[in-house]
């Protein structure tokens, strides 16, 4: 090809800039615009860079010559770079709302690429285990996770610690042992979705995103829970195998559906009402708020569990029978335990008293009464709503541990 | 029994196994039996070829040229079979601070010159070549000073160059030789700083590697070898990572025609007699 071949998107002038200092960027974008074997009219270059220019050529694959004349190099483009491509996939859509941007099945080659990203053929295997849309998704998947991200709080900025809160000392121990209650349970609640978050492919962003704001509400619950239970200087208190007993059999349970079943619909759907009641019954005003800001995460968590199943039942009615099998499994399972911590109902009916007198106390009971009640029929109303008949949703909300979780 | 294709290659880094591995798997899949050997350094597999350990060898330059010298001494034949596409006109560069002022070669009389490995063909021994050629001997004209890491490997190993230009950038040399491609390579890593140095000469063009059979190997196992090596693609996913780990976008019947200016080198600089004995006596492998 002669010089005068060339048409005046082939020529780029660098002026002077040295291949210590990226003039490698501005040929490799002009060769970009070219096809296989189009030729690049290379000027400007600096005394000395045809060396460097040659060397990075050979290592792209490109052909050079060198006219010392006129102090200008004519790169021949090469095809290797373009066969790097060829077989390359394509990985859905990044936005979720976009037609086919969620592919029902995610590829192990995908691997860590942003979703919509070309993957070159030939990249390692990953093992996510869980990576078929019908099983982990949920149509408003990012509107949760936007909800989320606005309602995160902090400790310090919500909750007034220096407020008032002088209890009975019995009282007091009873919030202390609700809170050890809630810290176990939450232990638990923050585990089961970071254990699935490692197994999820990451295509499924909205989801692992969800999972991730899920494990840091968690663990600010966490953290309010254990800063009431020091408020007073005390240590957490009682922890029986019957709640860890209960609260295992959700961790071990590795079916992402039926953990979102077990943990979100029926145990974070019942912790909401505890949640509430204390909001309402709470002695202290700093139980009470914290209550109220962990309520509202909780709900948020409720409606992913409820979204995803919805999702999932749409594609996969056999579900259902799977879930009500989970359900009776679990029940069989812990049946030879106590349940609830005797302590912890105890508690819960003196917290709900703020004394220790005979008329508290009984108000307190009706209360914690009032709660399980409340517990059973929103356990029942979730099911309902996920399409079990109305005796199959009573006798599976009666079958729910009495661990509440 | 199959009879399996023996290959000696020096173990300059962990990679290398990663990278034989890689090829061992793919040979075997196209249907030959195939299996290396690695040498700590090039002078034993040089002589493992002579001694029928090894039926081809992945050579440095320096390596080829030594096995040239004792094949030819002993009446043997050994051939370059392949090579990189990567492996084929390239030269080495004296670099130079802008700061220093040098315009000429000749500027450097006196001065101290920083080179790679004492057995680096493209930082030391074609380096030394060249400026031997202009009339400026070490020890004589200037103090030549080494960045001798990993004898024996022959310079395969980056680090006495960078050694060097980092030397070069903190003041403690006037100038510094390395491989063309490592000049913007040094840059694009931060060592040499945009802009403050310059390239003050160049060396001819030579070669690098290349597949060297030994005088005894079989030359039909030789022959399916070389036709599956350049039977490799690029575009072939399964391939690519090794070539890429290999530094090379495709293998090339192999020329001997670029170690001209090693061979030289080679005598002038004293590190191989005609027989192929070591006659460099600084060399510690």
């Amino acid at each position: 090809m002669t010089s005068g071949a060339l048409s005046l998107s082939n020529i780029i002038d660098i002026k002077g800039l040295g291949f210590d200092a990226g003039a490698h960027v501005l040929i490799k974008e002009a060769l970009r615009s070219l096809a296989v074997g189009q030729v690049l009219d290379v000027m400007g270059i600096n005394t000395g860079g045809e060396v460097s220019l040659a060397a990075w050529c050979r290592a792209q694959g490109h052909s050079m010559q060198w006219d010392t004349n006129q102090q200008r190099a004519l790169i021949t483009k090469g095809g290797v770079f373009v066969g790097r491509w060829q077989g390359a996939e394509r990985t859905g859509h990044s936005d979720s709302s976009t037609l086919h941007a969620i592919q029902d099945q995610a590829q192990p080659s995908w691997g860590l690429a942003a979703r919509g990203a070309t993957v070159e053929a030939g990249a390692p295997q990953w093992s996510f285990r869980l990576n078929q849309k019908a099983k982990v998704w949920a149509n408003n998947a990012a509107q949760l996770y936007a909800q989320a991200v606005a309602a995160q709080w902090s400790p310090d900025e919500v909750i007034d610690w220096s407020q008032p809160c002088e209890l009975p000392a019995a009282v007091e121990a009873a919030v202390v042992q609700v809170m050890t209650y809630m810290v176990e349970n939450e232990n638990a609640a923050l585990i089961v979705p970071a254990k699935f978050l490692g197994q999820l492919h990451p295509h499924f962003r909205e989801i692992q995103a969800l999972l991730a704001i899920q494990v840091a509400d968690e663990a600010r619950h966490i953290e309010v829970f254990t800063r009431r239970i020091r408020l007073k200087g005390y240590e957490p208190a009682l922890s029986t195998v019957g709640g860890q007993a209960s609260l295992k059999t959700l961790v071990d349970e590795p079916d992402f559906s039926l953990a979102a079943f077990l943990l979100s619909v029926l145990g974070e759907g019942t912790f909401v009402n505890l949640l509430n009641f204390l909001q309402e019954c709470a002695p202290d005003p700093i139980t009470r708020q914290i209550a109220r800001l962990a309520a509202i995460d909780e709900s948020r968590h409720v409606a992913f569990g409820m979204a995803h199943l919805t999702h999932h039942l749409s594609v996969e009615p056999a579900l259902r029978g799977r879930l009500a099998l989970a359900v009776e499994s679990r029940f069989d399972h812990l049946s030879g335990t106590s349940g609830l911590n005797e302590e912890v109902f105890d508690a819960l009916i003196l917290l709900a008293a703020g004394d220790i007198t005979p008329k508290a106390i009984q108000q307190g009971y009706q209360r914690v009464q009032g709660l399980m009640q409340a517990m059973a029929e929103g356990r029942k109303a979730r099911l309902l709503r996920l399409g079990f008949t109305p005796s199959e949703a009573s006798r599976l909300s009666s079958l729910h541990t009495r661990n509440f979780m | 029994m199959t009879k399996t294709l023996m290959m000696g290659a020096v173990a300059y880094a962990p990679k290398v196994v990663t990278i034989w591995e890689g090829f061992k798997e793919w040979f075997y899949q196209h249907g030959l039996a195939f299996d290396y050997v690695l040498y700590s350094n090039y002078e034993r597999q040089v002589e493992a070829q002579f001694a029928g350990e090894i039926d081809v060898a992945w050579n440095s330059p320096l390596a080829w040229e030594r096995a040239r010298r004792i094949a030819k001494a002993k009446g043997l034949t050994v051939e370059a079979i392949a090579m990189r596409d990567t492996d084929q006109d390239l030269s080495s560069v004296l670099v130079v601070r802008n700061n220093a002022g040098f315009t000429d070669l000749q500027q450097l009389k006196g001065k101290t010159i920083g080179f790679g490995a004492i057995d680096s063909p493209q930082a030391t021994l074609i380096p030394k070549d060249h400026l031997r050629q202009v009339g400026m001997v070490a020890g004589r004209d200037y103090h030549a000073r080494l960045f001798d890491v990993l004898a024996g490997k022959h310079g395969d190993h980056i680090g006495g160059e960078r050694d060097a230009a980092m030397a070069l950038v903190n003041g403690e040399i006037d100038a510094t030789w390395m491989i063309d491609g490592n000049y913007q390579a040094f840059a694009n890593e931060g060592t040499l700083p945009s802009g403050e140095t310059t390239l003050l000469a160049r060396t001819g063009l030579f070669d690098h590697c290349n597949f060297t059979t030994s005088p005894q190997a079989d030359a039909v196992l030789i022959q399916q070898f070389t036709e599956l090596l350049l039977s490799m693609r690029w575009d072939d996913p399964a391939v690519r990572p090794l070539l890429e780990l290999e530094g090379l976008r495709e293998w090339k019947v192999g020329r001997t025609s670029g170690y001209e200016l090693l061979a030289r080198a080679v005598d002038d600089e004293q590190f191989y007699d005609q027989r192929g004995a070591i006659i460099e006596q600084h060399y510690r492998y």
